[in-house]
């Protein structure tokens, strides 16, 4: 029996190679994923223990919760020098700092911290070129800054700090360990000692942290202990060693959602693939009946009829996983390249490596996929009488009650745990639901495939060739549906996230048209490490003033804490201004400028915690030295505007981490032109390059944009499962010219032309790609409106559908159905038509 | 060289073998034959004669070694896959011993088949009177498992008369039927010659088959060694016994009959 079933794997090398490559490229994805990651990880890991390689303790203010952290004193600097065994401690500095690009562009990195530090000459940077900054002006860069921006010694730059953009005179360029330009793609500037406390950290005088070194026959826990002891409990020590670590933890721990994004696609795509191997189970376990019945005739059990086919399935398995994991290994090593060297950034990589997860779950995943497609045709053809054998091998038609029957039955239970999903907000059974209801729908897709096929073939079926091709993919409701059932995952899966996606634009562009009554808008385009970019107050007034402004609102904004709660907070400039331009209403008391010591909320927020007009909060702000006490002076009716937030007044901003304002918004006088008042406005911000001036339109636009990136990665990922499904056709369209051939002949004996074959192929396979494509919208338009339904209460509150973007999908599917059928539609017309006509 | 004036085919000294060295194989040695217009021809001889060799070649379906066959007007030899394939759709009928129609078209959608795969007109009239000679009125909206062997293969002959052809090829177009249903199909043959003037050539190894003819050509070992004219079934069936006989493989030396 094992014979028999290694030399009928054999003789069937093509249908193999097709259905083994879908397996391929899911196991591919999966061993990917993990060499990728793990690689990634390496390699952070690396870079942090020579990031704190100078460090034996560092000490850093304890940060209490809500609080700005008490930066350290001199003083402090000097108590750990005396703790026994300190060889050196030395005051650091460190905050955010953004330079200038030559092109006037301030210069972003890959995620890599942008910073400024104070230069001490004991760190890791050695001065490459030039010499390290003297004076007030003068900077030293690192050698990855210097490359990146093309500066040189003695080039001016310009900074962006907790102050707008200064300018400096670039001393040196320093370097690390090695040669190296950075530790990982990090962009960082040195500035002298007391430049370095007033612009990163506001105040003269002033450290972030202390490096302290132990001296000889001191261990770098005991010294941890020594100056933990001297300073008290108001200060975080730690050896470096647990630095790197928790700093490489929190990286990796960012890296391993990464991977499970990663493998979540991959499981669609291994999901796509089960579908393809069914159906080349199937086709095999129908194509052998005669062999089967043959085998059982002879004495074969079923359960020798169901371990060949089984058999099979592993050993296909086996050698998919094979090599999907030699593949992926090139893949995640490919990838780590292309994420090492990502916008410049010069992560070095620690060797690639393949984890054991990596070839573990190759090969579970490969060989468990295959058998478990197997399992349902190898049951079938242990259903196989032996008195096959002797008959004309037929496929009977056989009804379509009881897969029916089961697919609703299914499709119903995917859907209800996708509604309980959606209600308890739970991820899992959200994703359970929709395989589920994937798997349901499947099943009903051969009883749909009846009047579907005919319906779209009849669109292509104006001639022959193309009458044929659509009554041939109608012949065979199961297989078309289950190829087409392949196509329909990928598609519903981007149609879904493309009408949430929609939905919030069109959501974003109506609360943008009709609350925002607001002409211009004035916020941070990039996020600066931790705080939005924000700018001086000066710079609101000279707005207020600038021709053509009729009202111009800013604030100021930071978390604050309220209990263990920690609230969003904006102090507002002006806040019945603020209030015409978002259209709030007021709920209870009225809306005016908030005094001293008065919090106003909107209603939601105030529900929730059960506060009213006259309720006495108290609230710690980061900067303030303990909680105080606000009255609650108004709440308004729930807004998509401004919502979530407690408004402070302006007072308040200056116990902010940051009083600057964070966004502004401007109302133009009427009959004014906003584009004038726009250019006015805008050199006023020259100096905060990452502020931008939009109208609405602009604001809306730049909102939505990220919707697009959002899309466009799903469709990259999802790519991998439409090209699995397109196996799918291939092989369903190989196997039925095999099986065909005799037909084939028939034709071409008759006068049908080799273009006429090709076409006829042609329309097969286009008809069920749109299949694929218009269940795949169906499905996804289900699954989008159930999750903007379901998002309702989180602001999308329209319904979009993107129409444009569906068209596009159907066509991509019309001409993955062309593409699919080159390859059989060229040997179906290449058949010897007298060869075709003898065949068995 | 023309092969009209009363001839629908010819095959001019031909010459057919497979494989090359040691293990060629001859299938025809130098065949000559004219095939009559409206006249109902049949190729006999035994298993490996080279019979349905000769006829593949008559029709298009496979190439020469050398020699030269033609199709009416139409010079065969020579001819690429395209000229080929619209000679096969415009000027030849084929009617196989098995496998005749597809199953997914109806048998009135098989019948016009090669027409529809032509892009042209069906001459109802003429339809009419094809469906009516092989008895297919009431069978014409049935899928080909819904019609027993002989009317699937009568709906072959219709399939390939309705094109009027220069020729109608049929391979052991009986092979594969009950004796009645296969002389329904044979006398329906029989009678597109007599009645419609279509030429037909059959390959079959059956004697009684054969006596439908006009004529009766006697294949052996790629050589046309005999041939009768109206024979009775026992004709053939003695003229078959014989074909072994030395004076008979004697007469065939010169070719061309």
């Amino acid at each position: 029996m094992f014979k028999a079933t290694i030399k009928s794997l054999l003789s069937r090398k093509l249908r193999l190679v097709l259905s083994a490559l879908a397996v391929v490229l899911g196991v591919m994805f999966v061993s990917g994923s993990f060499v990728l990651t793990d690689t990634l990880q390496r390699s952070f890991t690396d870079l942090f223990s020579s990031a704190f390689a100078n460090v034996d303790v560092s000490v850093t203010p304890k940060a209490e919760k809500g609080k700005e952290p008490q930066p350290l004193t001199p003083q402090a600097i000097a108590d750990v020098k005396a703790v026994p065994g300190v060889a050196s401690a030395v005051g650091d500095v460190q905050g955010s700092a953004r330079p200038i690009g030559k092109n006037g562009k301030v210069i972003t990195t890959s995620g890599s911290p942008r910073f400024g530090f104070n230069w001490t000459g004991t760190g890791q940077e050695k001065i490459r070129d030039g010499r390290a900054p003297q004076a007030e002006n003068e900077v030293a860069v690192g050698g990855f800054l210097a490359t990146t921006g093309g500066f040189k010694v003695g080039d001016d730059i310009s900074l962006l700090t907790l102050e707008p953009k200064k300018t400096f005179k670039i001393s040196g360029i320093y370097e690390y360990a090695g040669g190296r330009d950075s530790l990982g793609g990090e962009i960082s500037v040195a500035f002298t000692e007391p430049v370095a406390q007033q612009l990163l950290l506001g105040k003269k005088d002033v450290y972030s942290g202390i490096t302290v070194t132990a001296a000889q026959g001191t261990s770098d826990d005991a010294l941890r202990d020594a100056v933990a002891a001297k300073l008290g409990s108001s200060y975080d020590v730690k050896t470096g060693a647990t630095l790197a670590k928790e700093q490489a933890d929190q990286i990796n721990e960012g890296l391993k959602f990464f991977n499970y994004v990663l493998l979540g696609f991959a499981g669609i795509a291994l999901f796509v693939g089960i579908f393809i191997i069914l159906n080349t189970f199937s086709i095999i376990v129908a194509q052998r009946t005669r062999e089967l019945a043959l085998l059982r005739s002879m004495g074969a059990s079923r359960g020798q009829v169901i371990g060949s086919v089984v058999l099979e399935a592993l050993v296909i398995g086996l050698i998919a996983s094979i090599v999907g994991l030699g593949a992926g290994i090139g893949v995640g090593a490919l990838l780590a390249t292309i994420f090492s060297s990502l916008g410049g950034s010069s992560l070095q990589l620690a060797g690639i490596g393949v984890p054991m997860s990596a070839i573990i779950s190759s090969f579970a995943v490969g060989m468990v996929v295959t058998v478990v497609a197997a399992v349902m045709p190898a049951l079938r053809a242990s259903r196989i009488a032996p008195v096959a054998a002797m008959r004309e091998a037929a496929t009977p038609d056989r009804p379509l009650t009881k897969i029916t029957i089961t697919g609703a039955a299914v499709a119903a239970l995917g859907g209800t745990s996708l509604g309980f999903g959606f209600n308890q907000a739970s991820l899992p059974l959200i994703f359970g639901g929709i395989l589920v209801a994937f798997v349901g729908v499947a099943l009903l897709t051969p009883i749909l495939s009846k009047p579907m096929v005919s319906l779209i073939g009849r669109l292509l079926s104006w001639s022959m060739p193309g009458l044929l091709g659509r009554r041939n993919s109608a012949r065979n409701p199961r297989r078309t549906a289950i190829t087409a059932a392949a196509l329909m995952v990928g598609i519903s899966l981007i149609t879904g996230v493309s009408v949430v996606l929609t939905s919030a634009t069109k959501s974003i562009e109506k609360l943008a048209s009709g609350q925002l009554q607001t002409d211009l808008i004035i916020s941070g385009e990039g996020q600066m490490e931790g705080q939005p970019a924000s700018f001086r107050r000066d710079v609101l007034t000279k707005i207020e003033q600038t021709d053509g402004v009729e009202s111009a609102v800013g604030w100021s904004q930071d978390g604050v804490l309220q209990g263990e709660d920690q609230l969003f907070a904006i102090g507002v400039t002006d806040m019945p201004a603020l209030a015409t331009m978002f259209a709030l209403k007021p709920k209870s008391g009225d809306i005016t400028p908030l005094e001293d010591g008065q919090v106003a909320l909107p209603e939601d927020l105030a529900a929730e915690k059960g506060w009213t007009v006259g309720s006495t909060v108290s609230l710690q702000l980061a900067k303030a030295a303990q909680p105080q006490s606000f009255t609650v002076g108004f709440i308004w009716a729930k807004s998509q505007v401004l919502q979530g937030a407690l408004v402070l007044p302006e007072s308040a901003s200056k116990d902010f981490r940051s009083d600057q304002i964070a966004q502004a918004f401007v109302q133009v006088r009427p009959g004014t032109n906003v584009a004038d008042v726009q250019k006015r406005v805008e050199p006023l911000l020259a100096d905060n390059p990452e502020i931008t001036v939009q109208d609405r339109s602009g604001f809306v636009k730049q909102t939505t944009a990220q919707f697009d990136t959002v899309l466009l990665m799903i469709q990259i990922l999802l790519a991998l499962a439409i090209l699995i499904a397109v196996l799918g056709v291939i092989n369903t369209l190989a196997l039925s010219v095999i099986e065909r051939t005799r037909e084939l002949g028939l034709l071409r004996a008759i006068g049908m032309r080799r273009a006429q074959v090709m076409r006829m192929i042609t329309v097969e396979s286009v008809v069920i790609s749109v299949f694929g494509a218009v269940l795949g919208l169906a499905v996804g338009l289900a699954l989008g409106v159930a999750t903007v339904q379901a998002l309702k209460d989180q602001g999308i509150s329209e319904i979009g559908f993107p129409w444009v973007t569906m068209v596009q999908y159907l066509v991509v599917a019309a001409v993955v159905g062309v593409v699919a059928a080159i390859l059989p539609a060229i040997r179906a017309a290449r058949l010897n038509v007298l060869d075709a006509i003898a065949y068995e | 060289m023309s092969a009209s004036d009363g001839v629908a085919a010819r095959a001019v000294d031909v010459w057919k073998s497979y494989g090359s060295g040691d293990a060629a194989v001859t299938a025809l040695a130098g065949v000559s034959v004219d095939l009559e217009k409206s006249r109902f021809t049949a190729i006999m001889g035994p298993s490996g004669s080279g019979k349905s060799t000769l006829m593949h070649c008559l029709a298009g379906l496979d190439d020469v070694t050398s020699g030269e066959v033609w199709v009416g007007d139409t010079k065969v030899t020579g001819l690429k896959d395209r000229g080929l394939t619209e000679l096969r759709r415009d000027k030849v009928g084929f009617i196989f011993q098995q496998f005749n129609l597809l199953p997914t078209l109806t048998a009135e959608e098989n019948i016009t088949l090669p027409l529809a795969i032509g892009g042209k007109k069906v001459d109802q009239a003429w339809f009419d009177v094809v469906v009516d000679t092989v008895g297919l009125r009431d069978r014409l909206t049935h899928r080909p498992t819904q019609l027993s062997g002989g009317q699937q293969q009568r709906v072959a002959c219709a399939r390939a008369l309705v094109s009027r052809p220069e020729v109608v090829f049929a391979d052991e177009p009986t092979g594969n039927l009950d004796s009645q249903s296969g002389a329904e199909v044979l006398g329906f043959l029989q009678r597109s010659a007599r009645e419609f003037g279509q030429t037909i050539v059959m390959v079959t190894h059956d004697p009684n088959a054969a006596s439908y003819a006009d004529r009766v050509i006697f294949l052996k070992d790629g050589h046309i060694v005999r041939e009768l004219l109206s024979p009775s079934a026992d004709e053939v069936l003695d003229t078959m016994k014989h074909l072994d006989s030395p004076e008979m493989i004697e007469s065939s030396a010169g070719g061309h009959v």
